[in-house]
């Protein structure tokens, strides 16, 4: 099969996904695919058509593959691509929206409030901080709402550190959420569809893959440095819990797949609050890294399943959607 | 963070940040007679293997241009390279053991923090001033050192308009440096790749050049190991660069090349062979090609210096250096290079950060490169960056008014450090648009 592999981009997560990409394009040559590279540009229509690819491969992280345009696009040139559809992305990208939403569903999640740029300035949000701070207590988490990684979150342990740090979150994304600080143990939990070998691969449910547990060295988080360098942060999978905190963890990641509608694979990362065994869901990735040094690719090792069985999995889920475009050929109302 | 300079590959974004020279400078019509020369007597010779160490002619043109900032070397201490950068990975990977220490300057040059962490050494870095590294901070670290029983492999610096922070080490540090190292016999490696790029002042005499004085070892330095390169002074596409050595340092460095290459280019060294052979009115054309090199980068470094002036004058120190590539330049208190790179999308610069080793300081600075750029791209890049700084302090202005009631000003003129009266003109400003 011809695969387009679509990777690069112009976020600052390029770096990270040009190393996806290559890694995904290794596999699907191991396959006995034609990988065909694409640096996503304003051209990449053109290009996806000159290739005459038959599938898309999304290795983009961060705003350039994961908020759901891409996909849109691809939708509308009806390539089948890897992955979560438009909406889903849109829902993930964006984590107060997703937090709001699983608030909505009754799903555990760090207290948090989010707010944009504009709003500073036109409704002089700095009045509302004493009651945040209050609210969520010291230290307090800023993160850019549409980031992936680790880029652009921000720790303040004081009133005093707070405006810098809201103002260097807001340098990666015109949108932050204040979050409360969860002290305990950074877990993340990959979703994966079933095998195309399973007898029906839409039926069959997704399953979550043993946990990944980051433990930092010496660092006050998971930054982004040690996100995707090789011996930066000691990643253990499967991660050391008792066996009813693994279950719930599983559970919860399971449930997040449902609520936003993934498809295909998706990472959940949530923190195991120290003390409490309480779990916290913080963000569900839709894209997450495919690097040697990246979570799902262990994770799915420690299930026994290899790095290339991983890639095939992942390319099925292109043919296993049910079509958003037949889905918009149906009129709503009638036309006319 | 050493991730964000793929975004300066964008064709819209002005780039500030790379180590660039201006090679367009360069006359294609010398290159074209340069070329055809070894196209007509050196075809084969160019196309072909060269010695390890390098070719005799471009030594004899190393040390040329080493005697030109005063420094005289015997070519039998020189290996030519590929590059300055071969350099710093062949010293660290014949001397440095995991965990060795190597000395270097707070801040570094950002790309000898990855060759020397790729042999895991233990970078300490010492702090500088406006006279370069502090030797009384050089000598509280070797103390320090010596309570652990560590001793340091190597004193890394760049003594000449330093990489990032444009200063120069002093003449008398100079001299207490290479006494630290005699008496505690130690390696410096003297990094100079701007040193004949000096816009202003008298050149000082280098670290191999003070140390072979006293070496009784016939104008041979014992503790420096010198590199140069043609980057700077001429084409960092040619991939040439030097190091002169004491002689066990020599052999280790040879040995070393014959591994990582076998030999640097010899169609490169043949070119600087022709190229070290013409004249230009009267002298060498080289020497006349730096002469306006000199001229130019001297004018860029004053079209910075205003720009700064004009866009970031109220919050950024900033030094004026004598020569090289760069302005070092550190943002007043709550703002930060990282984010505000992440922040402006069309002009790139080296956030501060990238010149420390546990890239935790230099949080405020960052590394401006004035020499590559024409000279309206670095007023634009400079106003950008100025436009980006202005957006951050408006909304850490809006972040802090409220802490302080009526007395908001005060709050908002701590944050930025900045005099109460200059942040009063601020505040009306935001009033009258209210």
């Amino acid at each position: 099969m011809r695969v387009a592999v679509l990777k690069g981009g112009r976020s600052l997560e390029r770096p990270v996904s040009l190393r996806s990409g290559a890694q995904v394009e290794d596999a699907l040559e191991r396959l006995g695919h034609e990988a065909l590279p694409v640096d996503v540009r304003a051209d990449l229509v053109e290009r996806l058509e000159a290739e005459r690819a038959e599938v898309a491969f999304i290795a983009l992280h961060g705003r350039d593959g994961e908020d759901g345009a891409l996909q849109e696009l691809l939708e509308a040139i009806e390539l089948p691509y890897t992955g979560s559809g438009p909406g889903a992305c849109a829902r993930c990208i964006d984590k107060a929206l997703a937090k709001h939403e699983l608030r909505a569903a009754g799903m555990p999640t760090p207290d948090f409030f989010a707010f944009k740029e504009a709003a500073i300035e036109e409704l002089g949000v700095a009045a509302a901080l004493p009651r945040i701070e209050r609210a969520l207590g010291f230290p307090l988490v800023v993160k850019p709402a549409s980031q992936g990684s680790a880029l652009g979150i921000k720790f303040a342990h004081s009133d005093a550190e707070l405006p810098a740090a809201i103002v260097g979150a807001l340098a990666y994304d015109r949108k932050v959420l204040l979050e409360r600080h969860i002290k305990g143990r950074d877990l993340a939990v990959a979703v994966l569809a079933p095998s195309s070998r399973s007898l029906d691969a839409r039926q069959a449910p997704p399953i979550a893959l043993p946990i990944v547990e980051a433990i930092p060295r010496g660092e006050e988080f998971y930054s982004y440095d040690s996100r995707y360098e090789i011996g930066a942060a000691q990643l253990v999978c499967p991660a050391e819990l008792p066996v009813p905190v693994t279950a719930r963890a599983q559970e919860l990641a399971l449930r997040c797949f449902d609520l936003f509608g993934c498809h295909g694979y998706a990472r959940v990362d949530m923190m195991l609050q120290d003390g409490s065994d309480a779990l916290e869901i913080l963000e569900v990735n839709v894209v997450p890294g495919l690097t040697e040094t990246s979570l799902l690719p262990l994770a799915a090792d420690a299930a026994g399943i290899s790095f290339d069985e991983l890639i095939e999995r992942i390319l099925a889920s292109a043919f296993s959607r049910r079509s958003a475009g037949a889905l918009r050929a149906a009129p709503l109302t009638p036309a006319g | 963070m050493r991730d964000m300079f793929a975004l300066t590959e964008r064709p819209e974004v002005i780039s500030l940040a790379g180590g660039l020279p201006d090679t367009s400078t360069f006359s294609p019509a010398l290159y074209t007679k340069l070329m055809s020369q070894i196209a007509k007597s050196d075809v084969a010779r160019a196309l072909q293997y060269g010695p390890t160490d390098g070719i005799g002619v471009v030594k004899d043109c190393i040390a040329e241009v080493m005697a030109a900032e005063g420094t005289a070397i015997d070519v039998e201490d020189l290996i030519v390279t590929t590059g300055g950068q071969q350099v710093l990975d062949m010293v660290a990977r014949t001397l440095i053991d995991p965990g060795d220490v190597i000395i270097a300057e707070a801040p570094t040059y950002p790309g000898a923090i990855p060759a020397f962490a790729a042999y895991q050494a233990d970078i300490r870095q010492v702090e500088m001033d406006a006279q370069g590294m502090r030797i009384d901070a050089l000598a509280d670290l070797l103390a320090e050192l010596d309570r652990a029983s560590k001793r340091p492999k190597l004193i890394y610096t760049v003594p000449n308009f330093q990489n990032p922070a444009g200063v120069t080490l002093a003449r008398e540090r100079r001299e207490a440096l290479i006494e630290l190292a005699r008496e505690r016999e130690l390696l410096i490696l003297e990094d100079n790749p701007y040193g004949l790029l000096r816009y202003e002042g008298e050149p000082l005499p280098s670290l191999y050049s003070l140390d072979a004085s006293t070496s009784g070892r016939g104008g041979a330095s014992d503790f420096v190991i010198y590199l140069g390169t043609f980057s700077k002074i001429l084409s960092p596409g040619l991939r040439l660069g030097w190091a002169v050595a004491p002689r066990p340092v020599l052999e280790k460095l040879n040995l070393g090349k014959q591994g990582a290459d076998l030999c640097s280019s010899s169609l490169s060294q043949l070119f600087v062979s022709a190229y070290f052979a013409e004249r230009d009115g009267g002298r060498p054309a080289w020497l006349a090609y730096i002469e306006r090199l000199r001229n130019l980068y001297r004018s860029r470094r004053d079209v910075m210096t205003a720009a700064l002036k004009e866009h970031l004058g109220e919050v950024a120190d900033w030094n004026a250096p004598e020569g090289g590539l760069f302005i070092w330049a550190t943002l007043a208190e709550g703002l930060d290079t990282n984010d505000l790179l992440a922040r402006s999308e069309d002009v790139a610069f080296v956030p501060g950060r990238a010149a420390f080793f546990d890239g935790r300081r230099g949080a405020r600075s960052m590394r401006l490169n004035f020499a590559g750029s024409p000279a309206e791209e670095i007023v634009e890049g400079i106003r950008r960056i100025g436009a980006t700084i202005e957006r951050e302090r408006g909304l850490l202005g809006a972040l802090t008014r409220r802490r302080s009631g009526g007395g908001d000003k005060e709050a908002l003129a701590e944050v930025l450090e900045l005099s109460p009266r200059r942040s009063r003109g601020a505040g009306a400003g935001r009033d009258q648009r209210r």
